[in-house]
């Protein structure tokens, strides 16, 4: 399980675009969103926490359908298929290497991406810790996702369809508590939802993505 | 899988590495192979022939597990086989000491020195597998079979894209592994010289309507 996430982890390092990539994106939606609604301060600091939510789940979301789909193509899967790694913690391991290379760099950057949005000050510390809650559940839901249309060409963009509806509690509890500290008021209850469903979903999601992913192999 | 069955599965003292019986194997629904029975003892080769398209792709993929039989049942030992397909799971970003130390790693194995001899890959050890040949890569697909130290290699066209000296190198290696008790199921067109049983799917070949339709692809 180590070697398979460390495997991951090099592999995004020394192919590019794992670090990168989703950062890049994610920057570019926050620039240009003042562009697309101009430039009242006033405005963007209210639009700030949902802007930054929503642009850390589509750059999350960019990376998701090379998760599964290089090793489907060059025979690595159905080689772990039949190594003593079960297919649950494969996907797990891979889920937790995306966020350590998509969320993480995503979480640590969205503060200087308040910046831009004029995100008032009290609202920092929320933004990052829903933000820090809640990328983990992208992972794990986007790696079911690619569990489920692993094998299929050009899935990517049905993986989104199947993804996306999939992370609409996670967006609303995470761009809740972070537009409530900006606010002024108290996050700490849609903070405990968020919690709460990351956790559902990392117990839950893993067997599900296995469970998939064997019928998809056959 | 089927169950456990290190020891005798028919009553004979042979020691028995995988035993097959009444097996029907098909692929996307549609039948492919029907009626096929037969035992691997330690230290033996079994090779399979057929024409193109004549199931044994689908029947190494059921004996390794991938897919589930039809009908019928295979026995073979928890976490003993090795399945070595088409695609070799090389990442090119990885050396090719790396890409061996991450599947011994995952198979609980250390030390990689054996399967880069056994395959003359030590010049290219710091090498990406990117960079490779096709023949090298497909040497270094095999050479990950040693470093598995799984008892039952399945193989499927193992010499695609081998030249006749790297032909010899693999089928030293197969010599060696059946030396030291293990087994092989071989799907190649070519002599590999080997001692092996030969076992030709042709005749086993499944009427398209000889199954009742299954729902296979929901289950």
């Amino acid at each position: 399980m180590r070697a398979l996430f460390l495997r991951d982890l090099v592999l995004a390092l020394r192919a590019g675009g794992g670090f990168g990539l989703g950062l890049a994106f994610f920057l570019i939606v926050v620039v240009l969103v003042p562009f697309s609604v101009g430039p009242s301060s006033e405005l963007l600091g209210r639009i700030a926490p949902g802007v930054l939510w929503l642009g850390a789940l589509l750059a999350c979301l960019l990376s998701l359908d090379r998760l599964l789909a290089v090793d489907w193509e060059d025979g690595a899967l159905d080689l772990l298929a039949t190594s003593p790694l079960p297919l649950e913690g494969v996907i797990a391991v891979k889920a937790a290497a995306h966020w350590v290379t998509t969320g993480l760099p995503l979480v640590l950057a969205a503060p200087v991406l308040g910046v831009l949005l004029n995100l008032a000050p009290q609202g920092y510390g929320v933004l990052v810790l829903s933000l820090a809650l809640g990328t983990p559940a992208l992972s794990m839901i986007g790696a079911f996702g690619a569990a489920l249309t692993v094998g299929i060409k050009r899935g990517g963009l049905l993986m989104s369809l199947l993804v996306l509806p999939l992370y609409v509690p996670t967006l609303i509890f995470g761009a809740e508590a972070a537009r409530r500290a900006a606010e002024g008021q108290d996050p700490a209850t849609p903070l405990l939802f968020l919690a709460g469903i990351t956790a559902g979903v990392l117990a839950c999601m893993p067997f599900a993505a296995g469970a998939v992913l064997r019928v998809n192999l056959r | 899988m089927g169950g456990f069955c290190a020891l005798s599965c028919s009553g004979s003292d042979i020691v028995m590495e995988l035993s097959v019986t009444d097996l029907a194997v098909g692929r996307g629904g549609i039948p492919l192979l029907a009626g096929l029975s037969f035992g691997l003892a330690r230290g033996r080769a079994l090779v399979l022939r057929g024409p193109n398209g004549s199931g044994k792709t689908t029947l190494l993929r059921t004996v390794a597990g991938l897919q589930l039989p039809m009908a019928g049942r295979v026995e073979v030992g928890e976490d003993s086989v090795a399945y070595a397909a088409h695609a070799d799971g090389l990442k090119a970003a990885l050396s090719v000491a790396e890409n061996l130390r991450f599947w011994a790693a995952v198979f609980g194995q250390s030390g990689i020195d054996a399967a880069l001899r056994a395959f003359d890959l030590e010049p290219l050890a710091e090498r990406r597998a990117g960079q490779l040949s096709a023949g090298q890569k497909r040497r270094l697909g095999l050479a990950r079979l040693v470093v598995t130290g799984r008892p039952l290699w399945v193989l499927d066209e193992p010499t695609v894209s081998l030249d006749a000296a790297s032909v010899a190198q693999f089928g030293a290696a197969v010599r060696a592994h059946l030396g030291h008790g293990g087994a092989a199921l071989i799907a190649t067109h070519i002599d590999l010289g080997l001692e092996a049983d030969v076992l030709d799917v042709t005749p086993y070949r499944a009427a398209a309507d000889a199954m009742a339709a299954t729902d296979e692809a929901f289950l």
